[in-house]
């Protein structure tokens, strides 16, 4: 039929929600054996796209071409049958099953036998020929984020999907993970796979995609091979005006502690140390960065300062005031606040409403109750008025914050933390997988926090971010701080081996190898 | 070789108008399926539903017996619904129903010469305050140990339906009862009134203003809000600085109350004195119905009203020959078709031609 070429077409795509559209018209073809990017700001549409690919969602009107042929993707199973398979934003394994009953799980023909062992052959060869390292005798648990997702991609081929759409793959990974996942998805392209690929992230899309489609507020804007574009076309053409400039980072008067930790240690969800005797303090007025490869107890140290976790031994103390091991309910009263790594699980209740999941740490105080009654207009008022000034895109009040997009969500949950009276900040990945606008406005946000005098402890995988944010930042290696620098006397080598476990007790000596 | 096959598909999002009418849809599917098991079992199941009909609900007589017989039900629902609200299956109504009972007939037993202002509110404090001491037992390890509270509700029913043998046919029974496993009646005083010169009692007002205040406490007071939210994501709730285990006891303790309080109208109003007989498993029914109501208060209220209707109904279908289990069946089917619709609003049901083996083809445009 002359379009043999395209794996998928998607013509005229609209799909409306109440009150948004999602998507207006659009189009995408994507050709066989290729990696094609999908690039747009949060709320651009990009999810909901791929949901109507992946039969989650219906179209309005529209229609999609699988292999030329008009297919009507009524469901996943269909989707799956006809070859399209997608690796989620979100993951969906069950963590007490392994590797193969995962992979196993919700095929179309039961099975009665419980002999996994051809199962585990299988996956092991797709391991091999792939370079998706996993133990299918593992327990979902037990495995890194990154190696989840290698599941999840071995469920799609085990599938036998061969357009395999990823959904911001790389917002969760280290930069090692993402260079083997790229390494993954070359091989997967070579054997004439087709790949959909979408991230925020435009020297991703520079480096593995073949072609990049944009959108904007629902619409194509631009379609092109990548080898005849750059990112600062792809930026603009996403945005759609003018990047604004880093964020301005005036200097401020450093106040006294607002955070100490003394020789602190804690347990992990396995009953293993991930914290060992860790020194650290935030001041106020700081921005306090932790580097670090994800996995090096960045999670915990974020909870057990929060009141979460158990500390095993030593101290954490607040504005000067022992709390350790405090209920969480005194820790927020004392003046933290915190944008937790896993924002749907544990930041926001993602089928409570907008304004039911704005006022989770604010309704106690008197300003939202008469007595113990709530005062819904009130709370209505001040929410809508929290939307408007971090800008949340929403149809309204009541729209459950599931149905948020991405980035929209994250904005809620920082102009909840932020806007409440607070002395301390602690900041977990609160830019990841978020789009260039949105980053910026986030990382502006914590500036004005630091100058107004709110102490921020900001863990993050990002350097470049923690550089043009922090005052100081210490590297967190194996649960242990391997050094602090300042920000006069930055030294990215240094940083990095310090990253990869290396001590550096005097600098300038001869270091090769493991630099990152 | 094409077959057909049937294929669930998830809807994006369950309707509005499927939302109310699913109770009603398990409700006709029950009666559908009763009606095959009756027919097979020999009766005409037009006839039997008639008898059911008739009894329950054609005369004022009927209605009476119906409402009083809701009003335990009523009770242990609201309960269960409440602790439902927080991802807590108190599946031990039953137990609570027996204890509120037993505390209140121990206020009557021991007060038997005291006026009705006095012995009253006792009875009722008392059944409230067992109900409640016995949902705190499993509640306590619920919420600090993580101990099942399926299994610790249920074992205690048991626990609380023999002591109640116990005192019937040890300490407490009357000795002028020729041997009959019974206490001796209560006073006068110690009786809750009747309404409107019925069965009807005051137990009904305290049910409905239970239902009222559960409503408000709900939607709102904080209270409520914790209880949304701890019931949507408990790691959200304790990230906020919710107390979770705190709550929990509290709202099973509420629940245990309510059922507690159920015991103490039944035996103080109907029973009149400490006797086995209670309940013919009220604190059961009232699972069933808190789900039919979808956990809401003024649901649960109605549908326990359409249970007690069932239960009375059942009684005068035995004239017919029709057995008591048949009616537990019903009950049972009800509960099976509750869930079968829940899936169904969740789910678009098509028939499908599959094309043998080839996979690929499936979903070519129709
Ligand atoms: N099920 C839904 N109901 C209502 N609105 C929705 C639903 N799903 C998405 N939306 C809205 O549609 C718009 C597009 O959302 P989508 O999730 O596709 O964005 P995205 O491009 O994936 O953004 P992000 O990068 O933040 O993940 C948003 O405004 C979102 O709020
Ligand atoms: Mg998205």
């Amino acid at each position: 039929m002359g379009t043999v070429d395209y794996a998928v077409e998607m013509r005229d795509i609209t799909k409306r929600f109440p009150g948004v559209i999602a998507n207006d018209r659009v189009n995408l073809a994507v050709r066989k054996g290729s990696i094609h990017a999908l690039l747009g700001e949060n709320g651009a549409g990009k999810s909901t796209l791929m949901n109507v690919l992946t039969g989650l969602l219906r179209p309005d009107s529209g229609e999609i071409r699988v292999r030329g042929a008009k297919a009507a993707l009524r469901s996943p199973a269909v989707a799956i049958a006809l070859g399209i398979g997608m690796v989620h934003q979100h993951f969906r394994l069950v963590q007490t099953f392994t590797v193969a009953e995962n992979i196993t799980l919700g095929m179309p023909r039961p099975r009665f036998r419980l002999d996994m062992a051809p199962i585990e052959q299988e996956v092991a060869r797709f391991s091999a020929e792939y370079s998706l390292a996993v133990n299918p005798r593992a327990k979902i648990w037990q495995l890194s984020v990154g190696e989840q997702q290698r599941v999840e991609i071995i469920k799609m081929l085990y599938r036998g999907v061969d357009v395999l759409i990823m959904d911001e793959p790389t917002a969760v990974l280290t930069p090692q993970e993402v260079r083997e996942l790229f390494e993954t998805l070359r091989r997967m392209t070579a054997d004439g796979k087709t790949i959909i690929f979408i991230t925020h992230k435009l020297d991703e899309v520079m480096e593995i995609s073949d072609r990049v489609t944009v959108l904007r507020a629902g619409r194509n804007v631009f379609s092109c091979d990548t080898r005849d574009t750059n990112p600062r076309e792809l930026a603009s053409k996403m945005v759609g005006r003018e990047i604004g400039r880093a964020p301005q980072r005036p200097s401020v008067a450093i106040g006294g502690p607002v955070l100490e930790l003394h020789e602190l240690a804690a347990l992990g969800d396995r009953g293993i140390t991930v914290l060992n005797g860790i020194d650290l303090d935030v001041r106020a007025g700081e921005i306090h960065g932790i580097a670090g490869v994800a996995g090096n107890g960045q999670r915990e140290l974020a909870e057990v300062i929060t009141g979460l976790r158990r500390a095993a031994s030593g101290r954490v103390c607040i504005c000067g005031k022992d709390m350790t091991n405090s209920a969480p309910r005194s820790i927020i009263e004392a003046g933290v606040s915190h944008i937790p790594e896993d924002r749907l699980g544990m930041g926001l209740a993602p089928n409570l409403d907008i304004t039911l999941n704005a006022i989770m740490k604010r309704y106690r105080s008197g300003e939202m109750s008469r007595g113990p009654v709530m005062d819904e207009a009130r709370a209505r008022g001040w929410t809508g008025d929290l939307v408007e000034r971090f800008s949340v895109k929403t149809p309204n009040l009541r729209t459950a914050v599931r149905l948020l997009s991405g980035g929209n969500s994250q904005r809620l949950l920082l102009a909840r933390e932020t806007s409440c009276v607070h002395k301390l900040a602690v900041a977990v990945h609160p830019t990841r997988g978020l789009d260039i606008g949105a980053t910026e406005a986030v990382r502006s946000i914590l500036l004005k926090e630091r100058e107004s005098g709110v102490g921020t402890l900001l863990i993050s995988e990002d350097l470049e971010e923690l550089i043009a944010l922090c005052d100081r930042i210490s590297v967190i290696y194996e649960g242990r701080i391997m050094g602090t620098v300042g920000r006069d006397q930055l030294d990215l080598e240094e940083i990095g081996m310090m990253m990869a476990g290396m001590a550096t007790a005097a600098k300038g000596d001869e270091r090769s190898e493991a630099s990152v | 070789m094409n077959a057909l096959k049937l294929v669930f598909e998830k809807r994006e999002a369950v309707s509005p108008a499927y939302k109310f009418i699913s109770p009603l849809l398990a409700i006709v599917m029950s009666l559908v399926l009763g009606a095959i098991f009756l027919l097979a079992s020999g009766f005409s199941p037009l006839k039997v539903y008639y008898y059911m009909w008739w009894g329950a609900f054609s005369d004022w007589y009927g209605i009476s017996e119906t409402l009083v017989t809701s009003i335990p039900i009523m009770l242990c629902a609201l309960g269960v619904a409440l602790a439902a609200k927080m991802l807590l299956w108190n599946v031990g109504a039953e137990g609570q129903f027996h204890m509120g009972a037993c505390a209140a007939a121990w206020v009557a037993l021991s007060m038997p010469g005291a006026p009705a202002w006095q012995v009253l509110p006792l009875m009722v404090l008392a059944g409230m305050a067992a109900g409640a001491l016995w949902a705190l037992l499993p509640a306590v390890p619920r919420a600090y140990l993580g101990v099942n509270e399926i299994i610790t509700t249920l074992l205690l029913n048991y626990v609380a339906i023999y002591w109640v043998e116990y005192l019937v046919h040890g300490p407490w029974r009357d000795p002028v009862s020729l041997n009959f496993p019974l206490s001796a009646p209560f006073s006068d005083a110690a009786r809750l009134p009747f309404l409107f010169g019925t069965r009807i009692h005051w137990g009904l007002v305290f049910a409905l203003a239970a239902a009222a205040l559960i409503w408000f406490v709900l939607g709102r007071t904080k209270w409520g809000y914790e209880v949304t939210v701890i019931g949507e994501n408990p790691r959200a709730a304790r990230y906020a600085g919710m107390n979770i285990e705190r709550n929990i006891v509290l709202s099973m303790c509420i629940a245990g109350a309510l059922a507690g309080l159920g015991g103490m109208a039944e035996i103080s109003a109907i029973a009149g004195r400490m006797t086995r007989q209670l309940s013919p498993g009220y604190g059961y029914s009232a699972i069933i119905v808190a789900w039919l109501g979808k956990l809401n208060p003024w649901a649960v209220a109605l549908v326990s009203v359409l249970f007690g209707g069932l239960l009375v109904g059942g009684y005068s279908a035995q004239v017919i020959g029709v057995t008591a289990a048949s009616v537990n069946m019903l009950q049972g089917l009800m509960l099976f078709c509750v869930l079968a619709t829940e899936a169904l609003g969740r789910y678009r049901v098509r028939i499908v031609r599959e094309v043998a083996r080839a996979g690929k083809e499936v979903g070519v445009d129709g």
